[in-house]
Parts: C-alpha cells; sequence; structure tokens
C-alpha cells in the first residue's frame, strides 16, 4: 500500500484515498475537446440533463404509482394528477421529458451523420449509441404502456403483437411476452418493471460505455480536421492557449454547453407549463378496454417513422404477404442505422456531408423522407395516403441500399484527396 | 511442467461447464418465470346460446380475453362452406374477432356487411375472410363444439376438427 500521509485538507484526504485529483483531470479538466465545434455537440450534455430530469421525476412518480390493472389509471389521473401536491408536475415533466429527449436524440444523431462522426474509429461510439436508441426507445414504450388507457393498451397489444412476426415461434413467444392470452395483469407488471430497473440500468450501463468509448478516439470537429491531441494539450498546458486547438471541457467547455442547455431547459419548461398536452394522448384519459379498439391508433410522434415504414407496404408483393414485407421493412429500418459505419465505405473520411457531394444530397433526402414518414405515420392509411407513405418507404429502403454504392464512388474519385470536392 | 498446465486446464474446463451448465438451468427458470401462470392457462370454457339470435345479428363474447364474433347469417350472405358453422340448419360465422394484421379488433359495419379495421384499413367479408388491406388471412375460428344450439368455446368437438381439416 502506498504510504498515507497526515492530510493537507479534505480534498488531499480523499485523493490519498480516491485519487479523485486524478479523476478531475481524466474526466474534466483534461479531457481535450476541439475548438472548432458548434452548438450541435452540446446535444450529449443536453441529453444527460433531461435522462437526470427523467429519472428524477420518475422516482417522485413511482412513490404513488400502483402496477396493478385495477389501480394503475385511478392512481396516475386521480392520485398523481389531483391529490399529490405537485403530482401534475412531475407527469407533465416526465412526459415532456420523454418526448423531448427523443427530438434531442434524433438531432444528436443527424449531427453525427452530418459530420461523418459515426466511423474512422469512432464506430463504437456510434454503436453504443445506436443500443442507446433501442433501450430508450424500449423505456419509451414500456413506460407509455403503464397508466393503463386505451392507447396505452392497445400500443401494447400491437407493439407485443409485431413478434407473431417471428416465424415458427411467433405465436408462442407473443403469450410468452404477455405472460397472458391477451395484454395483462402480467404483462403490466413485467412492463413496470422493465421501465424502472433493468431497462434504466441497462441505459446507465451504455451510457458509461458512450461516454468511455468517447475518449478514446476524440470528438470529430466541423472541419473534421485532424490534429494531435498530445500536442495541442501540450500547447494548452503551456499557456499557449490561442494557439492551441483544444480546450478542457471543464470550465472551459462546459461553459458553452451550461448556455445551451440553459437554452434547451428553457424551451423544456415552456412546454411542460403551456403545452404539455402535446406529450399526453386524449385517448389515454380512457381507461384501458380489451374489448373495444380505438378507431385509429398510432405511436408517439418519434417512433412514427418506423411505424410508417411497418405499414407502408398494403398490397400483397410475388405472393409474399403485406404484413410480412412491412415487417420485414420495419426490421431493416431498426436496424440498419446501426450499420451505417460500414455502410458508408468511404471510411477513410470524416469529412462533413457539405464536403461529399453525394452524400450530402443523400444525407438531406433521408433527413426529408423521415419527415415525410412521420407526418404521414399519423395519417389515417388510406386513400392517396397510403400511396405517399408506400413511395416514402421505398424512398428509405433505396437510400440504405443506395448509401454504399455512392460512398465507394466517393471513396475512389481521387480529386481533393479523396474528400471529393 | 505439462502435467500441470493440463491440471490447470482440466480446472479451467470443469470450472466453464459447471458454470455453462448453470446458465442453462438459470435461462430455463427465467424463461418457465415468465410463461402465463397456471390461473391464467387454465381459462375456462363458454357455454352460448345460438337460439334468441336474429337473422344477420352479430354479437361479440368475450372469450380467454379475446372477443369473438357470432354473425347468423342472413339469406343474403353468402355461405362459406370452408368456415361456416351450422347449428339447427342455420349458419353461424364465428371468429376470434381481432384483426389478423396486429390484433386489433374490427368494427361489423351492417350498410356494407363486412368487417372493417380501423387500425390499418383491414377489411373482412361476413364470413371473416380478408378482402383488402394488410391482413394476411382470415380471422381465425376458435375451437368450438356444438350442443344443439349452444356453441361450446374452447372444446374441440368434431365439427370443429372438420373445420380445420377442410382448411389444411
Amino acid at each position: 500500500m502506498a504510504e498515507i500521509r497526515k492530510a493537507t485538507g479534505f480534498i488531499d484526504w480523499l485523493d490519498q484515498r480516491l485519487a479523485v485529483n486524478k479523476f478531475i483531470k481524466v474526466m474534466m479538466t483534461e479531457y481535450w475537446i476541439p475548438k472548432n465545434i458548434n452548438f450541435l455537440w452540446a446535444m450529449g450534455v443536453v441529453l444527460m440533463v433531461l435522462f437526470m430530469i427523467l429519472i428524477v421525476s420518475g422516482i417522485f412518480l413511482l412513490m404513488y404509482y400502483k402496477p396493478d390493472i385495477k389501480l394503475a389509471f385511478d392512481s396516475v389521473n386521480y392520485t398523481i394528477m389531483q391529490e399529490v401536491e405537485y403530482g401534475w408536475l412531475w407527469r407533465h415533466i416526465h412526459g415532456v421529458s420523454a418526448s423531448v429527449i427523443f427530438l434531442v436524440i434524433y438531432i444528436h444523431m443527424f449531427t453525427g451523420i452530418y459530420y461523418g462522426s459515426y466511423k474512422k474509429g469512432r464506430e463504437i461510439i456510434w454503436l453504443t449509441g445506436m443500443a442507446l436508441f433501442g433501450m430508450f426507445s424500449a423505456e419509451a414504450f414500456s413506460g407509455y404502456m403503464l397508466p393503463w388507457g386505451q392507447m396505452s393498451y392497445w400500443a401494447a397489444q400491437v407493439i407485443t403483437n409485431l413478434f407473431g412476426g417471428i416465424p415458427f415461434i411467433g405465436e408462442a413467444l407473443v403469450v410468452w411476452i404477455r405472460g397472458d392470452f391477451l395484454v395483462a395483469d402480467a404483462t403490466l407488471t413485467r412492463f413496470f418493471m422493465l421501465h424502472v430497473l433493468l431497462l434504466p440500468l441497462v441505459i446507465l450501463l451504455l451510457i458509461a460505455v458512450h461516454f468511455y468509448s468517447l475518449r478514446v478516439p476524440h470528438v470529430n470537429n466541423q472541419e473534421s480536421e485532424e490534429f494531435d491531441f498530445d500536442v495541442e494539450s501540450k500547447k494548452y498546458l503551456e499557456g499557449k492557449k490561442v494557439e492551441s486547438k483544444v480546450v478542457p471541457f471543464w470550465p472551459v467547455f462546459l461553459s458553452k454547453d451550461f448556455f445551451v442547455v440553459g437554452v434547451a431547459l428553457t424551451l423544456f419548461f415552456y412546454l411542460v407549463c403551456f403545452h404539455f398536452d402535446f406529450a399526453m394522448d386524449p385517448i389515454n384519459f380512457e381507461p384501458a378496454n380489451n374489448m373495444k379498439t380505438p378507431p385509429h391508433i398510432y405511436p408517439e410522434w418519434y417512433f412514427l417513422w418506423s411505424y410508417e415504414v411497418l405499414r407502408g407496404f398494403f398490397f400483397d408483393i410475388g405472393g409474399i404477404a403485406a404484413m410480412d414485407i412491412g415487417l420485414a421493412a420495419f426490421g431493416f429500418a431498426n436496424v440498419i442505422f446501426m450499420l451505417l459505419p460500414f455502410l458508408d465505405r468511404n471510411t477513410e473520411h470524416t469529412a462533413p456531408a457539405h464536403k461529399r457531394p453525394l452524400f450530402f444530397v443523400w444525407f438531406w433526402l433521408l433527413l426529408i423522407d423521415m419527415i415525410v414518414l412521420t407526418v404521414y405515420g399519423k395519417l389515417p392509411p388510406t386513400g392517396n395516403n397510403a400511396w405517399v407513405g408506400f413511395g416514402a418507404t421505398i424512398t428509405f429502403l433505396v437510400l440504405f441500399i443506395l448509401l454504399p454504392i455512392i460512398t465507394k464512388m466517393e471513396a475512389n474519385c481521387k480529386c481533393n484527396n479523396g474528400g471529393c470536392k | 511442467m505439462a502435467v500441470e498446465t493440463s491440471r490447470r486446464d482440466f480446472i479451467g474446463m470443469a470450472f466453464s461447464g459447471f458454470a455453462a451448465a448453470g446458465g442453462v438451468i438459470a435461462l430455463g427458470a427465467m424463461k418457465k418465470t415468465w410463461d402465463p401462470l397456471p390461473s391464467v392457462q387454465s381459462a375456462g370454457f363458454i357455454t352460448v346460446d345460438l337460439s334468441p339470435m336474429k337473422e344477420g345479428e352479430v354479437q361479440t363474447i368475450q372469450w380467454r380475453g379475446k372477443p369473438i364474433f357470432i354473425l347468423r347469417k342472413s339469406a343474403d350472405m353468402p355461405k362459406n362452406e370452408k368456415r361456416d358453422i351450422v347449428a339447427g340448419n342455420k349458419h353461424y360465422a364465428v371468429m376470434i374477432g381481432l384483426c389478423t394484421h396486429l390484433g386489433c379488433i374490427p368494427t361489423w359495419m351492417p350498410a356494407t356487411k363486412q368487417f372493417k379495421c380501423a387500425c390499418h384499413g383491414g377489411e373482412f367479408d361476413a364470413s371473416g375472410v380478408n378482402t383488402f388491406g394488410p391482413p394476411p388471412r382470415p380471422m381465425d375460428i376458435p375451437p368450438f363444439k356444438i350442443n344443439g344450439e349452444k356453441l361450446v368455446l374452447g372444446e374441440e368437438g368434431p365439427e370443429y376438427k372438420k373445420l380445420v381439416t377442410k382448411k389444411a
């Protein structure tokens, strides 16, 4: 054991036992961030803050919520909303942040795609990020089910039924997941467990890995400029702060993050106080009824694009049932983003999209297509809507099939050192 | 030296063997823990008296938590030999009232004489056969037995077995 001296103060006492000074250096004061990045790089910290808000508000809801199909609806809509002081506030904070967190996740994701931050050494960051997206989706869905309203119930019915599409074991798997022949008490209690314990644990673990994996290849920057972090950080420590291309995470970069978080939270609390209803579906204020389906069911806005891919195929093609094609397309849509680092064949460059003409077009087409899918996912799938949904679904699939081809063309183009301008 | 190495290998293999066996057993236990409880599995049988039903009338009853549509066909509805249940010379269409697409409950439209699922626009005719939209197959027929003009749901009677073989 190292020699323990008489401490000169509390921090020194802790440092001898926990190496706090070293920890602070590695995590904060000597964790180097490039200077030329914009506000879009602050989305990670915004997400962290929103996730903390979710945990705290969730803990307060958890104290009054009852996971039982006879009690759940009233424990939310009467006890929490009417009786508990500020219960309404915790619920609206929880509901709105669950919705807003997806908006920020999408911005975070598309920033990564635009600036090529998913490839060349940053694949693990991308993969853990997409795993987090998957876990947040499961977390959001399991939470949506808990108030046991009509929309909760039928969302659970439809989502669990999706597993029925798996060949051979589908039917039995659906019963196993639900713990009953229909969505019932057993389903509610196990999704409650997933929502409050298992999934948050997995999310916390994934966040730790996501952060850790960022420390090694470092943060990308707006120009995708490559430089030696050791050399640049040495300049900074020597006092040549203007010349150095990096700044420490704490206190310099976080001060910028705090500003963005401040703006984000202003918007967030504006929504919580004045427009909380956008995260609350009116149909969900009717208790669940397993004998009556609401006339039009749809998921929360952040799942609409993949929901539209699921139902985009509404006619059989070549003897394959429309439903099976839809399920296959849905599966494709949910794993394809994960494979992005490997579909982009121009792996040597992390240039931003505006320096890659073909990729630039691809990026904006993808974004527009996903907005179209989201809009039409909310509309009833009849008449022309069905055809627009079909077209947008095909476009989505084709874009991802084209990606390896256009990025390979770009990689083969020798002009401008392969960056292709 | 070689002896010692192989002894260590053996300890390693023995340990991983035990760990793997324990892991498999634990997974089995976890799987069973999520299976439906016995009280759920034994969800019972239901007897429905069909005699008071009028022509063209549809009633919905609950069996194992699922809606069951019973439609007494009127003369103008086409008969379907592969699906109709005949009790006392009257034709009935009996089906689990869940859309075969994603499990929503379709609604009976008396005007057009079809079941329409609002979720994704699926349509079924009076016999429960899918005619439009994403549903991949007709609505399922629950196991049943006919006892005079009474219908027993949950039991596989000879008429049910005949329908199942006709389908295959």
